[in-house]
């Protein structure tokens, strides 16, 4: 099993690249100033949102999609660096987010007890499950992970013991909240602790990117068979993998849930996968920004595609055809995904120049 | 007695509409290495054809004969479907695993967003037969008539697999396939031909399990396909990939279990054990009950 990531690029690019280099290493830090200091906006943008961009619905919006841009990048940590493909981590999200939701709302624990106790939980889950299915590879794995979330999603449907409140989701109750989380005005808060766990994520996943770990990860993306004959144990590598992609996860989860203020069935459901692997080869797996971009990019979408949808005709109104189709077309055309574009159109931009060079001194001589 | 009775012919009818959607998932999966997430489409496809035909073609009703033509047509779209998504969207990615995956994934979220826009998210009553609506006495138990046609109906379409493996060239070609892919090929047999043809028996059995499976449920819904998938999957696990006979004795096993276990256990359990049932047999014999080792 290989994924299709930019390895060693070309020495040309690579050329380029450094004599970008600054420009790379200041844009994040930009990028993060720039989010940052969005609350302190009061610029309206028509079309692109409702309000102005300090209004509570707009930061909400700009929360979830936070969120779920560190969701696909711990996803990727999977899918694109170690190759695993997973149709199962939308289990661990949901982990986070009941676990959370039950602790705070029927067993009443203040909020950082009951974080701890979820994230701690579900990072178990992830490793106890993790160990089951990495008993098998390829496609396998990825059957035997959707069965496992399957078993998660019933379990919220069916609402043992009143826990989870079933269909209806179960809303987070305020009474063991810090005050600083609680109400409409404090939404720019919410906000600020989404963005704090993006650069959680990104750091966690480049750190173990950059680390031999994350050397041995990528081997056995590119080629299992031959770190096990290099005497290194693939299935201990991999669990290691699976149980941190878990905890971020979860992490990911505890945010959630503050953010929305509570949890929904829908977040079990493994549709939320497959858009976490829609995100991620959207924006380019085994890239650092890509999958951040490919889940801002897709939340995004996916609410505003809902709002538009009234004016459209025909399953044009389905926001889930359009992003299954754009989806579609990108793993035919754009392989590389969102990241790899520039890369994609640098050849033509270098044709065009080319052509217009010698167009020029063909008319000039 | 009579309770053990109904439960085990229901519970047949459960596995008959799980192996009719395994089955197609299987073959496919043995002879393609394709993962095929848009399986629960075709099902989907096969239900609303079968739905639609009902309505609007001449001849076709809810009504014995008229009935069987609807179906027929539902089952026909199911595999023209099937054979048009291998040939413009999978045959590209030949050998290419993952993007075969992502590109099903892909089909599978438009195509049930494309039914939502077209019919409605709300569950569509369907035609049922009169006779299917009955039930009969076995044994002392009244078990409903679908249960039954789908058991017979499954049973039909093992035996027709099976003799199409074994007595047919093209089904030599596919059980090779299924083998040693690299070797068929290198023995100057074309493949790709068996791909199409997988698919679109794979995709035909799927829509009369939508057909039937409309009938069981007594309605049609864009969602159904994707929940009975997740099901199909385990069975396929269980049972070995690519192996047609063990899909079927898993797809007894898992429906005789779940059928069981949310009877006399609360409802849902019982699916919770299947996936139990899944995790035990990774454990002890990774490779599935038929043997063939999943490895990527």
């Amino acid at each position: 099993m290989t994924v299709e990531v930019a390895r060693d690029a070309p020495p040309a690019a690579a050329m380029a690249r450094r004599g970008r280099r600054w420009w790379w290493r200041l844009g994040p830090l930009v990028a993060l100033a720039v989010f940052a200091s969005l609350p302190y906006s009061t610029l309206s943008l028509p079309g692109v949102f409702d309000g102005a961009l300090n209004a509570p619905g707009t930061l909400q919006l700009l929360a979830i999609c936070l969120v779920f841009g560190g969701l696909a990048a711990g996803y990727d940590l999977l899918f694109g660096r170690t190759g695993l493909l997973s149709f199962g981590h939308a289990l661990y999200f949901a982990a986070g987010i009941y676990g959370t939701d039950i602790l705070v709302t029927h067993a009443g624990l203040p909020l950082w007890q009951a974080a701890l106790a979820a994230l701690a939980g579900s990072t178990a889950l992830a490793g106890v499950l993790g160990a089951v299915a990495l008993r098998t590879s390829g496609i396998a794995f990825a059957m035997v992970t959707l069965a496992f979330a399957q078993v998660g999603a019933l379990l919220v449907a069916r609402d043992f013991g009143g826990l989870t409140g079933g269909e209806e989701g179960l809303p987070l109750a305020t009474e063991g909240l810090p005050g600083a989380f609680v109400g409409v005005a404090n939404t720019v808060n919410l906000y600020w602790l989404a963005l704090a766990y993006l650069v959680v994520v990104v750091a966690v996943v480049a750190r173990v990117a950059a680390s031999p770990t994350g050397r041995v990860l990528a081997g056995l993306r590119d080629d299992e068979r031959r770190v096990g004959v290099l005497g290194l144990d693939p299935y201990r590598f991999k669990l290691v993998a699976f149980t941190l992609a878990g905890a971020l996860a979860a992490l990911g989860g505890v945010v959630y849930v503050l953010v929305v203020g509570g949890a929904s069935p829908h977040v079990t459901s493994s549709e939320l996968t497959l858009s976490l692997l829609v995100m991620v080869v959207l924006g380019g797996p085994g890239t650092r920004w890509g999958p951040v971009l490919g889940g801002m990019v897709y939340m995004y979408l996916d609410h505003r595609l809902t709002s538009l949808a009234a004016d459209l005709p025909g399953p044009l109104a389905q926001p889930l055809f359009v992003l299954g189709v754009i989806f579609i077309l990108a793993v035919y055309f754009f392989p590389g995904g969102l990241a790899g574009l520039s890369g994609r159109i640098a050849p033509l931009r270098a044709a065009l120049r080319r052509r217009t060079t010698t167009q020029w001194s063909e008319t000039s001589s | 007695m009579s309770t053990l009775v109904l439960l085990t012919l229901t519970g047949l009818g459960l596995s008959a509409l799980y192996f009719l959607v395994a089955s197609g998932l299987s073959l496919v999966f043995g002879l393609a290495d394709v993962l095929n997430f848009a399986h629960g489409l075709f099902l989907s496809v096969g239900a609303y054809a079968t739905w639609w035909a009902a309505g609007h073609v001449p001849g076709a009703g809810d009504g014995g004969l008229g009935f069987v033509l609807a179906a027929a047509i539902g089952v026909l779209a199911g595999a023209a479907v099937a054979a048009l998504v291998e040939l413009v969207l999978i045959r590209p990615l030949y050998s290419r695993t993952i993007e075969q995956v992502l590109v099903t994934v892909g089909l599978s979220l438009a195509g049930v967003a494309l039914l939502h826009a077209t019919w409605g998210a709300d569950p569509r009553p369907f035609p049922r037969p009169e006779w299917a609506r009955g039930v009969t006495f076995v044994g002392g138990a009244s078990v409903p008539n679908s249960s039954l046609l789908l058991v017979v109906a499954a049973a039909l379409v093992l035996v027709a697999i099976l003799a199409f493996l074994r007595f047919t060239r093209v089904g030599l070609v596919i059980r090779a396939g299924v083998e040693d892919r690299e070797m068929v090929t290198a023995l100057g047999v074309d493949v790709r031909t068996a791909f199409t043809l997988v698919f679109a028996i794979g995709g035909a059995a799927a829509a009369l399990a939508g057909a039937l499976g409309g009938v069981y449920f007594g309605s049609v819904s864009p969602s159904q396909g994707g929940s009975l998938l997740i099901f199909a999957f385990i069975v396929v696990v269980i049972g070995g990939m690519g192996s047609v006979v063990g899909s079927a004795y898993a797809a007894v096993a898992v429906g005789l279990l779940q059928q069981f276990v949310n009877y006399y256990g609360t409802a849902g359990l019982g699916d919770i054990c299947v996936v139990a049932l899944l995790a035990v047999v990774l454990l002890v014999r990774p490779q599935g009950i038929a043997g063939r080792a999943v490895t990527a």
